[in-house]
């Protein structure tokens, strides 16, 4: 039962409140790609043993979908951030290279 | 036989007893008694069979761990099988029985079994029920059925309450010993807010048993005194009975407070479940005792040595009159030296270690008690009790030196800490090789979303078994918890207790060391699901290394018990079997909960009305006092149809569909979801959620579209009327308009958040009406007030306006393919609105008509069903709707995925309409079968029906399916066979049956 604090109202939701949506920072792929990029937009996912960036939605509450960075291994969160971005904002990174120092995690160091 | 002794029991009161059933046999005991205790002061020894074997068990143990003495509990409406005898308080009028027997307990058939072990051997499940296959239904079958499963199933619905609680800590300390009080204290003292619980009903744990000294002073003065200091605190909260069940990510805990079981007559719930989070949790909890493997360990009066001792100290019980100890360590000793003290016999104490025991052995000999070293049991002779004791070397393989009369036997494996909670979530555990344990891994301990540890062990759960050293670890432990909480350390002085002069503990996974496979064959590991020392060899042998695998083979530790006597011992030997070290082989997993609780107490008060909301339209009430028959459709209670008297559902069916095409239908559509879409980007994001061309619709008309999951999936389907240049109003199907909502904000807030859109559910601020049939505009024309001619509101248009006085938007849309309109009123006005239909159809016979009718009118105009055609696998183009489908965007949600090479494979089944060749009704769910076998010797199958109604208006049996080649082979018949023999065949033909040309909806 984790409990992830909603960047949008703030509340420190627990889990029973939030969503599960799956890997974050995907890129969509539409019409006029490849196979294989498609494929791996739509299957293809990380299962990291560590740091991972996943979408969580506040669903029993303010309704905002939401980023969170954590580590699968010890269930430590290092933040939760706006799901409007393409990438983990800096302050969220520098947090977890002090904490897992030569993390990576896709293109993200 | 076991009995109360004269004095002494001191939880007992013995000018208070109480009155209770045991077989339908009356019994006495006093307050303060468990049901085992007061068994067992009534020699009722043997208290149950054992799964497998039907062999004679007795209680072994006095608390959790007890894996034999679990009984029936109360009658009726409160009768709950498998309910541990040493967990139960007694009270008047309670009414207990065995298990697992059958006639009776003294004398049961099953138990020949135990003459049949040797064909009964680890995986014996696996390996015989295999084959034949014939052998299932006749032979096996039947076996298993009368065999398995321990307890019996309560008849009745649960008279009792539940609840839960919600609540939060600074720390949770779970054990109420001295470890647990003394930490307490520290954490309290610190100004942490601290709940303490102790799943028994009184404090101090093994210590106050044991008679140790704590300051000079007895423990029992040493906890009196720091429970009343706690409770003197307003940061602290103290609960007895209540046991920490689970610790889950983050600080979850789930503590389960038995509220009642100790007396039914008490108001309130019977079990209450406390959902806490916590920042920090001490685990106290103290260690559980190792039973020894030897040869007959499993007869009635073999207990553990502590727990003859409990009964003793506890309740003033004696299990027998000479009782024989067996141990590896030295803290047996304390149970021969209470029984000598008490007055009972102890002919001898079989000290397993060449070199013997330390002070406390030194203190039996002083009192005269004969002290074998070396010595071990051969063999434990008796069948329902024990009678003797064969002692043999512990070196050798079991030759007998004497034998010696006895009735009990009192044994000592050594002692496991109860790392349950401390692992449940992650944390990890060393094998201390000194003191023969698994002990937490202080350095890996379970994490919380900080990082930081959060489950701390402390005292005897921690691996310090002597008092002085739980007492100074519960202390430095707590200090460690204050320190994390970022509170600074409280001054206060530790309590000290004297050094103990113990000799080491000495492993013995087998007794004796050599002892050979008849004597192995007859030594219990797992009591609870008979699990013999030979069958986790035997496992070892056929390849079963890892200790998961070997767990599930001879299923050790899998029983009611979860293996607490156990695991260890099984583990042990089975890394004797394979000549590897055991932290090499390490433990099973160790899951919540720790002891098995209520299922009601997880359902709490959710029960009955209260177990899940149901949804209701403004109209519900008109259904109910009309016969309406219900179906539940997602949350929602939707009429089915409305019987009249002496009508089946069916005839009620097609009186509705009859009625509907003849004259005046009334359907409830209150619940199809509608949800606004609105903003300037409105359209081009409609573009996006459909296939179809969203953009293009105008103003004050309504348009049939489709919507896909990303992967290309048909997922909903509705009619969006456009209400402005920025507004769009989608309609969903019942079920779907929460997913499809959440759908929508998905992409909008994850992908498109730069697009000016919002959305909103609105279903509820409607209530929504079919109105029917060829009198349809006639009824609206004379509620008037909006003009509803075709030229005014064509086929696909709608308006709003007032229609009998009623705000009103009205929809031109037909899903029955008749003359219809939907007319959406406010919520507040549905049911008035609907009386006011009804009232003004009454000339032309209006009938309401429920899911059923609308199913099956929409299945001769053949129109899909979201749920019938499609089942998350089927695309729009399977379904011959691609004039659904734009061909001029670029893209929509799942377009990319339709493209797919298995998407576009032309020998996907499509959509045809199907009719039967004698005008029956194909079967739900039947497959159609074509040429040749498949690889599995089955008949190949080339289609299937996905909607099959009796057609009331065509008066015979129609359906649409999906075939293969479905559209390109129209005329021909195809064979679908029955579940009960025979077939069916139908001709392939187009989907619409009814009105293929569509002027009846168009007039
Ligand atoms: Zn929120």
């Amino acid at each position: 039962m984790l409990i992830l604090e909603c960047p949008y109202c703030g509340v420190h939701a627990e889990e029973t409140e939030l969503h599960a949506g799956g890997e974050a920072h995907l890129k969509r792929f539409g019409p006029g790609s490849s196979d294989d990029d498609f494929e791996n937009y739509l299957f293809m996912r990380e299962n990291p043993k560590g740091v991972h960036f996943e979408r969580w939605r506040h669903v029993n509450g303010c309704g905002k979908w939401f980023h969170a960075a954590r580590c699968t291994m010890t269930l430590e969160v290092f933040g939760t951030y706006s799901a409007q971005t393409t990438e983990p904002p800096k302050d969220i990174c520098d947090k977890i290279s002090a904490k897992r120092p030569g993390w990576s995690w896709r293109n993200f160091s | 036989m076991s009995t109360r002794i004269q004095t002494g029991g001191r939880l007992i009161d013995r000018t208070k007893s109480v009155t209770f059933k045991f077989n339908g046999r009356k019994l006495q005991g006093y307050a303060g008694d468990t049901l085992a205790s007061a068994l067992l002061a009534n020699d009722q020894m043997l208290v149950g069979r054992s799964f497998k074997y039907h062999r004679p068990r007795g209680v072994v143990a006095s608390g959790a761990e007890e894996p034999n003495a679990l009984v029936n509990m109360g009658e009726g409406a409160f009768f709950e099988p498998n309910q541990r005898a040493t967990t139960t308080e007694v009270f008047d009028g309670l009414t207990a029985t065995s298990q697992n027997h059958w006639p009776t307990l003294e004398f049961d058939v099953g138990a020949i079994n135990t003459y049949l072990s040797r064909f009964l051997p680890a995986g014996f499940y696996y390996k015989m029920f295999m084959y034949p296959r014939a052998f299932w239904k006749h032979v096996y079958e039947p076996f298993i059925r009368q065999s398995a499963g321990l307890g019996k199933a309560p008849k009745q619905k649960d008279g009792s309450d539940y609840e839960h609680f919600y609540a939060f800590y600074d720390v949770v300390v779970i054990g109420g010993g001295i470890a647990g009080l003394q930490a307490a204290k520290t954490a309290a003292a610190a100004g942490a807010k601290v709940l303490v619980m102790e799943q028994t009903a009184d404090w101090g744990g093994r210590a106050v048993v044991d008679g140790a000294e704590i300051d000079g002073a007895s423990a029992d003065a040493f906890v009196a005194a720091t429970v009343a200091e706690l409770q003197a605190m307003d940061n602290v909260t103290l609960k007895t009975r209540m046991m920490g069940a689970g610790v889950y990510d983050h600080g979850y805990l789930l503590g389960y407070e038995r509220v009642s079981d100790h007396d039914p007559s008490l108001a309130g719930p019977r079990h209450r479940l406390w959902r806490i989070r916590t920042a920090q949790i001490i685990s106290a909890t103290g260690a559980i005792e190792r039973p020894l493997s030897f040869a007959g360990n499993d007869i009635p009066g073999v207990l553990l040595a502590s727990a003859v001792r409990d009964y003793l100290v506890n309740w003033g019980v004696s299990i027998g009159e000479r009782t024989i100890v067996v141990t590896n360590n030295d803290d047996a000793y304390r149970t021969a030296i209470a029984l000598k003290q008490a007055g009972l016999s102890v002919p001898m104490i079989l000290d397993a270690r060449k070199s013997g025991g330390g002070a406390l052995a030194q203190q039996a000999r002083d009192m005269g008690i004969r002290v074998e070293n070396g010595k071990a049991i051969a063999k434990v002779h008796g069948g329902k009790r024990v009678t003797a004791v064969s002692i043999c070397d512990q070196a050798g393989e079991g030759v007998v030196l004497d034998t010696i009369g006895c009735d009990a036997v009192a044994m000592s494996g050594g002692w496991s800490p109860v790392v349950h909670l401390y692992s449940h979530c992650g944390g990890k555990l060393n094998w201390d090789a000194e003191q023969v344990m698994f002990r937490p891994d202080l350095t890996r301990m379970p994490t919380n979303q900080n990082g930081q540890g959060f489950v701390m062990p402390a005292g005897t759960a921690n691996g310090e078994m002597s008092t002085a050293a739980t007492l100074a670890d519960a202390t430095a432990r707590a200090l460690d918890v204050v320190a994390a909480l970022g509170k600074s350390a409280p001054t206060l002085t530790a309590p000290t207790a004297a050094s103990e002069d113990a000799a080491a503990i000495e492993p013995v996974w087998m007794m004796p060391q050599g002892a050979n496979i008849k004597l192995r064959m007859k030594s219990w590991l797992d009591y609870q699901n008979d699990v013999k020392v030979s069958d986790v060899q035997l496992a070892a042998r056929e390849g079963y290394e890892s200790v998961e695998h070997t767990k599930r083979y001879t299923t050790l530790g899998m029983a009611t018990d979860q293996g607490k006597l156990s695991n260890i011992n099984g583990l042990a030997t089975l890394s004797g079997a394979l000549n590897a070290d055991i932290p090499q082989v390490g433990t099973t997993t160790f899951r919540p909960p720790y002891t098995p609780i209520s299922l009601a107490s997880i359902a709490g008060s959710a029960r009955d009305e209260v177990f899940q909301p149901i949804r209701k339209t403004p109209m519900q009430d008109w259904h109910m006092a009309n016969g309406a028959d219900f179906e539940p459709v997602g949350h929602w209670r939707r009429p089915y149809c409305f019987p009249r008297a002496g009508e089946t559902k069916a005839q009620a069916v097609e009186r509705e569909i009859l009625q509907t095409r003849k004259s005046l239908g009334l359907l409830d559509a209150s619940t199809l979801g509608k949800i606004i879409v609105k903003g300037p980007d409105a359209g081009k994001f409609m573009d996006m959620l459909y296939t179809n061309m969203m953009s293009t619709l105008k103003v004050g008309k309504c348009r049939y579209g489709l919507m896909c999951s990303e992967n290309g999936f048909l997922s909903d389907d509705g009619v969006v009327a456009r209400i402005d240049e920025n507004t769009f109003l989608c309609h969903t199907t019942t079920g779907g308009a929460d997913r499809i909502h959440a759908h929508m904000e998905e992409w909008l807030q994850t992908e498109w958040w730069d697009w000016k859109v919002y959305t909103a559910n609105v279903t509820e601020q409607f209530a929504q009406v079919a109105v029917v049939g060829p009198n349809a505009r006639k009824v609206l024309e004379k509620l008037g007030g909006m003009d509803v001619s075709k030229e005014a509101l064509g086929f696909m248009e709608w308006a709003d306006g007032t229609l009998g006085g009623f705000d009103a938007r009205v929809y031109r849309i037909s899903f029955s393919g008749e003359l219809s309109y939907e007319i959406a009123v406010p919520a507040s006005q549905g049911r008035v609105f609907w009386d006011a239909l009804l009232a003004a159809g009454a000339e032309f016979n209006v009938m309401p008509y429920g899911t059923e009718a609308l199913h099956v009118m929409r299945a001769e105009k053949g129109f899909i069903m979201i749920g019938d055609e499609t089942d998350g696998t089927i695309i729009p183009q399977d379904l011959g709707l691609n004039w659904a489908i734009s061909k001029k965007k670029e893209d929509y949600i799942g377009k990319r995925a339709q493209e797919r090479t298995f998407m576009v494979d032309s020998k996907r089944w499509k959509l045809v309409g199907l009719e039967t060749t004698d005008g029956s009704v194909i079967p739900d769910g039947a497959y159609a079968v074509g040429e040749g076998v498949n690889a599995n010797g089955q008949r190949n199958m080339i289609g299937r029906v996905t909607s099959t109604y009796y057609s009331p208006t065509l008066g015979r049996g129609i359906a649409m399916g999906l075939v293969l080649d479905g559209p390109d082979r129209m005329g021909e018949t195809i064979e679908f066979p029955k579940v009960d023999g025979g077939s069916i065949t139908a001709k392939i033909v187009d989907q619409v049956f009814y009105d293929k040309e569509g002027t009846k909806q168009d007039v």
